[in-house]
């Protein structure tokens, strides 16, 4: 038994980005384990999702469709990760570390007796990497269990191209018992621009924007460079911006090409959701800002001349490019 | 109604984390330790929900003797008594839901409320395997509860927005930031604490092997950024962006 079996996650018919990512660990993890990657597509219109995936080089995907399935539920999705692990002879059943996945694994680990290692970014066929401490601190795990479990960090993988060909689909039919917590609605965010994840560029505001009003300097700058709108804990707390924008460790975490951060000191807790971005740059007016300290280039000024003045240079420089 | 909550003794989450150097685990020599701020989140509400409804609240932790002042804080906010499990080092998530199983048959509470995560290891496990080992119900990382008719109406913090789930009670709320604002006790909450009762058992007394499934074989600091820069201006700015770092 030494095969991986991934649980994908989708939204309105589409791959989430992120289970891109968390396929390229499982694909080294396979390599680790002398295994085949095995992909798990749980709820309505998976047969839609089985072609998108198909070309990405796994041995099989497993389909398991149900009404009771179309919107996530921890209970019967668990029973559905339980089974097809066992069914693909998972020695490592995971999936990408985003709110689904954390609600998800724990329930799944029990079922399977596994341990669960949470947000790994690594593995070299023993143990996993994972940060603790706000990623003050990244730590060597073992699980010891026959069956591991993980949540995978997706920013630590590059998303997997696809390898041509086609996989294999074996349906699963279960008996799914009644759950005890029940989907009401999903409200959802708004928006236009991309997923603050999945976001080429990020661009993060804290508690110098001073309100509502003023993030519209950062959208404007954002929706310029086709970036997403990010912010702090203090922006969130102070409904500014809308929760599921947090960038931080209990946030979002987030590893663009280029984060801008403004008006934002840097906490321990805000550096956990971004510091692996690729192109980090800050302006705040104090130069003492913690921020400055993982910045590759840090503007001291004031945000509200630097910033426009910022957006209207850049729009020139795009515009004669 | 009875509601348990955990309370778990953390690392300050406004001290400076360093690595030893051997890897053996971090400085603790002059670290400060508190309620981990997600627990202290599930105190408030606990206490809440027993103001509105009648009730006791029982404050739990896992850990070392001193986590006795962790349970002492949740009793200075409400609590009604606590409950102190001894526990040694390398307990992983999986031991802490076993033992947490065990207390919850012995005190059969209508709802567990715990931070979603401790923000010293990060886990964000517990309250789900606590559920799953029960066959309860779970709302995770709740910004809103509300009880009626024997269900609870939560309210979670979800990637895409905002999740309405109903959870039949009994079940495991794990609390979220916005959840609530936790209350300061008073002196005379705190001075009332000491009268409150807390009792200490061990996970032999529970009958539970605390053996962990997931153990720690090392620790490092992250990976350090290359260092960066002041520039002078915007002007500075955009030519770096453009120029070094090419990703305008």
């Amino acid at each position: 038994m030494s095969n991986v079996c991934l649980v994908v996650e989708h939204q309105g018919g589409q791959l989430r980005k992120n289970t891109l990512n968390a396929l390229t660990f499982g694909r080294q993890a396979a390599a680790h384990l002398g295994g085949e990657l095995h992909l798990l597509v749980i709820g309505r219109g998976a047969a839609d999702l089985a072609d998108q995936l198909g070309a990405y080089g796994a041995a099989r995907l497993w389909l398991v469709e149900d009404p009771a399935l179309e919107n996530y539920t921890a209970e019967p999705w668990s029973l559905a990760a339980a089974e097809a692990a066992r069914a693909a002879g998972a020695a490592l059943v995971g999936m990408a570390s985003g709110s689904t996945g954390k609600d998800l694994m724990p329930r799944v680990a029990v079922k399977l007796g596994a341990g669960l290692a949470s947000d790994v970014t690594g593995f070299d066929g023993r143990c996993f990497t994972r940060p603790m401490w706000a990623g003050s601190v990244l730590a060597r795990v073992e699980v010891l269990t026959e069956i591991k479990a993980v949540t995978i960090q997706p920013t630590a993988f590059a998303a997997a191209e696809p390898t041509g060909g086609a996989t294999p689909v074996e349906r699963l039919s279960l008996s799914l018992p009644p759950a005890r917590t029940r989907f009401v609605e999903l409200q959802a965010t708004e928006s236009q621009r991309p997923d603050l994840t999945e976001a080429r560029v990020v661009i993060s505001g804290g508690r110098g924007l001073e309100g509502r009003e003023n993030f519209r300097l950062l959208e404007d700058l954002a929706d310029l460079l086709g970036g997403a709108v990010g912010a702090t804990r203090a922006a969130v707390d102070a409904g500014w911006m809308p929760n599921d924008l947090q960038v931080g460790q209990t946030g979002k975490i987030v590893a663009p090409e280029l984060y801008l951060a403004v008006g934002l000191s840097g906490s321990t807790q805000h550096k956990a959701g971004m510091k692996n971005s690729q192109v980090i740059v800050a302006i705040n007016k104090d130069e003492e800002a913690p921020i400055f300290e993982i910045a590759d280039f840090g503007l001291v000024a004031d945000l509200f001349q630097a910033l426009p003045a910022l957006t209207e240079a850049l729009r020139k420089e795009l515009a004669s490019a | 109604m009875k509601v348990l909550v955990t309370v778990k003794r953390v690392t300050d989450p406004d001290m400076k984390i360093e690595v030893k150097a051997d890897g053996s685990g971090i400085e603790l020599s002059s670290m400060n330790f508190k309620v981990n701020p997600f627990d202290e989140i599930a105190v408030e509400e606990a206490v809440r929900l027993v103001e509105a409804n009648g009730g006791e609240v029982v404050a739990i932790s896992i850990g070392p003797a001193e986590a006795e002042t962790e349970i002492k804080t949740a009793l200075a906010m409400g609590a009604a008594r606590g409950i102190l499990v001894l526990a040694g080092e390398g307990l992983d998530s999986d031991a802490v839901a076993r033992l947490l199983v065990r207390l919850v048959e012995q005190e059969s509470p209508d709802l567990v409320i715990m931070g979603k995560q401790a923000v010293d290891l990060d886990d964000n496990q517990v309250a789900q395997l606590l559920a799953e080992y029960l066959g309860w119900g779970q709302a995770c990382f709740a910004c809103r509860v509300e009880l009626a008719g024997g269900r609870a109406r939560v309210e979670r913090e979800v990637d895409g927005g905002i999740e309405v789930v109903e959870m039949d009670l009994p079940g495991v709320i794990s609390a979220d930031l916005r959840l609530n604002e936790p209350r300061y006790p008073t002196y005379a909450q705190i001075m009332k604490a000491r009268q409150k009762e807390i009792k200490r058992v061990t996970p032999e007394d529970l009958g539970v092997d605390v053996s962990p499934k997931v153990v720690v074989r090392g620790f490092a600091p992250p990976p350090r950024r290359r260092g960066g820069r002041f520039v002078a201006d915007v002007a500075e700015l955009v030519r770096a962006l453009r120029d070094e770092a090419k990703v305008v």
